[in-house]
């Protein structure tokens, strides 16, 4: 039997890499890994809350993972349009050298 | 499904999850981290299945597994004089350690609160469930969700369009 808590281990380690990722990449689409990571391991959480947890109306959590993954496509495409935009004009994704607002 | 298969599949699919997520951040090329992403992916897809959500599985791999990584590669490919090299990190050492400490206080937090869990299998087929709540009590979430979509795609459009280069 699987407990919420397997569920909960799981969601957390999975945050932890995607936190390290997003954090350590210097590559702008690398960052979005990260973030994409993260995203995964709260809808992962989400789901095994409505799978075990004691609600009124337990298919809630289904819902809200639903609305994440709406909202995680609508981020990813702005996000990787700026990328390929910011490309353009600088020939690197590099965030350590997007400078451009700093003095 | 049989108990003892449902609990082995859970701790195969989250071992595949967590070993490509790691690959994702430790392997050198971009592209293999992608793909390593999709893996990934599609791991958590396999989970949400043994949680018994069916209909959010599905979601998953198509749009995660199908959409958002297509996009990512074609960001890849569409990027190629930039740094291709995805072990261009900074401070890889100080930044797991905090994100090692955060998982570790996460993990306790979720260990040791009472989360008055349920017994037993409460879903069914769950997609005719998700299409009624997503049309009764959050209709309004919906629609302000498809206003999201469309924005965003028009926004991503507008971006990348052709003749934004001379602004800069």
């Amino acid at each position: 039997m699987i407990q919420l808590e397997h569920v909960l281990v799981v969601a957390a380690l999975l945050f932890s890499i995607g936190l390290f990722i997003a954090l350590s990449r210097r590559n702008a689409i690398g960052i979005l890994m990260g973030i994409e990571l993260m995203l995964n391991s709260i809808n992962l959480n989400l789901i095994g809350f409505a799978r075990f947890v004691d609600s009124p109306r337990p298919i809630d959590g289904q819902v809200f993972a639903v609305f994440v993954i709406t909202i995680a496509a609508a981020e990813a495409a702005v996000a990787l349009a700026l990328a390929v935009s910011i490309y353009r004009l600088r020939q690197s994704v590099d965030v350590d050298k997007l400078t451009l607002l700093k003095w | 499904m049989d108990d003892t298969a449902v609990v082995v599949a859970f701790y195969v699919l989250a071992a595949i999850t967590l070993i490509s997520a790691l690959m994702v951040a430790v392997v050198r090329d971009l592209i293999h981290a992608v793909l390593f992403l999709i893996l990934s992916f599609i791991g958590v897809a396999g989970l949400y299945i043994t949680l018994s959500a069916d209909f959010v599985a599905v979601v998953q791999v198509l749009i995660y597994a199908g959409a958002i990584s297509v996009l990512m590669i074609f960001a890849v490919l569409l990027t190629p004089r930039s740094d291709r090299d995805n072990a261009a990190v900074s401070y890889a050492a100080p930044l797991s350690v905090l994100a090692g400490l955060l998982g570790a206080v996460i993990i306790f937090v979720g260990l040791d609160t009472d989360w008055r869990q349920v017994e037993g299998d409460r879903f069914g087929q769950t997609a005719a469930e998700i299409g009624q709540a997503l049309l009764d009590p959050y209709a309004l979430p919906f629609e302000v969700a498809s206003i999201v979509l469309v924005v965003a795609m028009i926004g991503a459009i507008i971006l990348v369009r052709p003749g934004n280069e001379e602004e800069a």
